[in-house]
């Protein structure tokens, strides 16, 4: 069968070779006097020929080519489409590429879009872009390649592993991809800005889209990615503080402090050196974050010396690129006008503390993620850093950004607030007492949890204030701020609920038991076996009930997959009152007993729901942004500040 | 319960206090106040055959071992950070998700006063 195939891969291959040398052009020309003009068409040549790359490795997926190498490893002919599709990038290779693809994409993008701040400026842009890409495509070529051939062809592929075979982690990373895109973008812009020494309102209000947009991205990504974790892993939690997990938290945190420096500088003209540096920092982290999951680094340190040759090369791609970057940061920032300056307490101030407490966050993550890796490797000695550590550090300051949150946009821009300014905080903080106190009532026991209840109601309450007794139209940018706001209000409490008033029970049950627990009663009715198209199961019935009424039936499964063969655990979920009853099966003691795992997980929604409306809030914010910039439809902004020139 | 354990409830002297038919590992402490100790311990033990899984989660046979223990030392009377120290001792440091206070881990837990700290500097720099 395979001999018949047409050579589609080797065509992917060569359109690989063909986007790595317009990718040079790309990088090279903006810096040649004659050439600059080929930056634009070089960025839409790369995108088109690694989409054609693209293309072909998909349509080795789809008709199950099994002389390529990655095919074989990854997909199975008894496997769903959509899962032959998204087993493209199941896999480090793939994966890989799609990162390629999108920036491709990214690159053709900005060379058809008009350019706000003139074709010489885009041409730099794109030369900092083309570096980027050419840096993975040489990657992806030289120790990554997907069109590797086998040969002979075996008829049959090894299957993907079933944990990925979900729609929640098989569009995980292609959001998250967009996201780290998105800053790439924004370090482009930023690094074209410190050449060219210009850095103004004009800049950040160019490059403050790609910023919302890369944030809404993450935003999501991450949101997927801790629902998939949530409902596929059948643990019962959402976060666990692993090293993946923090590594795409990471960028998150350096885009969330991004997004409100550039609105300051934007606005204002304030913080230029701070923004730029943030800019480089989060394609920093994005870059390390590749690092840690691709490398190997992660499992240990040890096995990376195993194979150290995609880890070099990405550690040397990520020093190279970053370290430039930063260089020319420290050689160009002294010579940018300061700032405009501004008072404590004033919107920037706020804004400033932000970022400070962001910034925080980010080094606690860092080190915790890291300093296993580091102690191993100079002293051999194995230590694991996990939620009690992560908790204790970073909680206090996440309430901390609560509390803040809830007040910045209400402060003025450069000046202290008036007196009587205070008069306007009664109603979050009387929702802060009230939402403690429910806390209380409901059964909280720890101080940082009554705190979290508090600073949730604060937060959720005062992100409507700016609207409260305004005649004027909002903004685009003040109604998405509020969105977004109000989302991590709402995420701040479902978190919170559903870990601190969360109850669970652990048993082992035969057919007809049952346990109390939360106030409910959950009996063990069944266990039989179902199939599904790839898979086979065990499956139990429990009827859960509250005073002998019956409030749900859960039916949670341990399934044996065929290709490859694994087991997995399918939770059993229902949602109750805003939160999640949730069930996963054990294996049988042998003596007719199943280990039950039953959790409530009160409000647990409101984290989904949060999710969204953050991402929904950048995306309003930025639309407004978008659509002032449209060509034809360029105005001034009815309720932008003069700005006040730098001194 | 296996031989080991039934070894060493009777060297902790709990011969007679019979343990339940599914033993430790899946069945609660009927103390409340001792149980919500030991689960809260539990949750900060990493299972050593899973992946940065705590014994609270895990369906694995160690877990089940290792949360019987947790219980049984419990239910003896015995503070959860003595249980964590016999734990560290028997499996190594990895085994705590909570790193150990000691010289090599200062920075570790001084990163959040250092984090903010260092940010306050810049912070007064910016506002200068």
């Amino acid at each position: 069968m395979t001999a018949v195939l047409p050579p589609i891969p080797e065509l992917g291959h060569l359109a690989l070779w063909l986007a790595l040398a317009a990718a040079l052009v790309q990088a090279v020309a903006p810096w040649h006097a004659r050439l600059g003009q080929a930056a634009a068409p070089a960025a839409a040549a790369q995108g088109l020929l690694v989409l054609g790359a693209f293309v072909a490795l998909g349509w080795a997926f789809l008709v199950s080519d099994f002389s390529v190498e990655l095919v074989t490893a990854n997909s199975h002919t008894m496997k769903p489409t959509l899962y032959k599709l998204t087993g493209i990038w199941a896999n480090h290779e793939g994966s890989m590429l799609l990162w390629v693809l999108i920036l491709a994409l990214a690159g053709l993008l900005v060379a058809l879009m008009p350019a706000p701040l003139g074709p010489a400026f885009r041409a730099r842009a794109l030369g900092v872009a083309g570096m980027v890409s050419a840096g993975f495509l040489a990657f992806l070529l030289l120790a990554s390649n997907p069109f590797t051939r086998i040969e002979p062809a075996p008829t049959e592929g090894r299957g993907l592993n079933p944990l990925l075979q979900d729609p929640g982690l098989a569009f995980h990373p292609p959001t998250l991809y967009v996201g780290y895109v998105g800053l790439v973008v924004a370090f482009a812009l930023a690094v074209a800005a410190l050449l060219e020494g210009r850095v103004s309102s004009d800049w950040a209000r160019a490059t403050r889209p790609w910023v919302a947009g890369a944030w809404a991205f993450l935003t999501l990504g991450i949101a997927l990615g801790a629902w998939w974790a949530y409902y596929e892993l059948g643990w019962g939690g959402w976060w666990f503080w692993d090293p993946v997990e923090n590594a795409a938290l990471m960028p998150w945190l350096v885009a969330t402090a991004l997004l409100h420096s550039i609105r300051v500088l934007e606005t204002r003209g304030a913080l230029p050196n701070w923004t730029l540096m943030l800019a480089i920092l989060g394609f920093a982290l994005s870059m390390l974050g590749t690092f840690i999951v691709r490398s190997g680094v992660l499992s240990s340190v040890h096995a990376f010396a195993v194979d150290p040759t995609r880890g070099l090369f990405l550690l040397v791609l990520l020093a190279g690129l970053t370290g430039g970057a930063f260089l020319v940061w420290a050689l160009k920032a002294p010579r940018i006008a300061e700032g405009a300056r501004f008072a404590a307490f004033s919107r920037e101030g706020s804004l400033v503390l932000n970022n400070l407490l962001l910034l925080a966050l980010l080094s606690i993550v860092l080190v915790g993620t890291l300093y296993p890796l580091a102690l191993e490797g100079v002293s051999g000695r194995q230590i694991s850093v996990g939620p009690p550590y992560f908790n204790a550090t970073t909680l206090p300051i996440v309430l901390g950004l609560a509390v803040l949150m809830g007040v910045g946009p209400l402060l003025a821009w450069k000046r202290n607030p008036r007196p009587g300014f205070v008069r306007r905080l009664w109603p979050p903080l009387a929702a802060a007492l009230a939402f403690g106190l429910i806390g209380l009532a409901l059964g909280l026991k720890t101080v940082l949890a009554v705190l979290g209840f508090a600073a949730a109601g604060w937060l959720i309450v005062a992100s409507l204030l700016p609207f409260v007794g305004r005649r004027r139209v909002p903004t685009f940018l003040a109604l998405g701020t509020a969105i977004a706001h109000l989302g991590a209000g709402l995420a701040l409490l479902g978190a919170t609920a559903s870990g601190a008033l969360q109850r669970e029970a652990l048993v082992s049950l035969r057919v007809g038991d049952g346990f109390a627990v939360g106030g409910l009663e959950v009996r063990l009715y069944d266990v039989g076996p179902v199939a599904g198209p790839n898979w086979t199961a065990l499956e139990a019935t429990l009827h859960v009930s509250r005073d002998g009424r019956p409030v749900a039936t859960l039916t949670p499964q341990s399934r044996t997959y065929t290709t490859p063969p694994m087991e997995t655990t399918e939770a059993g979920i229902v949602g109750w009152r805003g939160g999640d009853l949730y069930a996963a099966l054990g294996k049988p003691d042998g003596s007719g007993r199943w280990q039950i795992h039953f959790w409530i997980k009160p409000l647990v929604h409101l984290l989904w729901v949060g999710a969204v409306l953050m991402a929904t809030g950048a995306a309003v914010a930025a639309g407004g942004r978008a659509r002032m910039a449209w060509p034809g439809r360029a105005r001034p902004l009815v309720s932008r500040p003069v700005p006040v020139p730098a001194e | 319960m296996g031989l080991r354990a039934a070894a060493w409830a009777m060297a902790l002297g709990l011969v007679g206090a019979a343990p339940p038919p599914d033993g430790w590992g899946v069945t609660p402490l009927p103390d409340p106040r001792q149980e919500a100790a030991a689960r809260r311990l539990m949750h900060e033990l990493r299972c050593l055959t899973c992946q940065n899984q705590s014994i609270a989660e895990s369906n694995a046979p160690q877990a089940e071992t290792m949360r019987a223990l947790v219980r049984e030392r419990i239910r003896a009377g015995r503070s959860p950070e003595d249980v964590r120290a016999e734990l560290i001792e028997r499996y190594g440091d990895w085994v705590s998700f909570r790193p150990p206070p000691r010289p090599d881990t200062w920075l570790l837990w001084a990163m959040p006063v250092v984090a903010l700290g260092l940010g306050a500097v810049v912070v007064r720099r910016l506002l200068r």
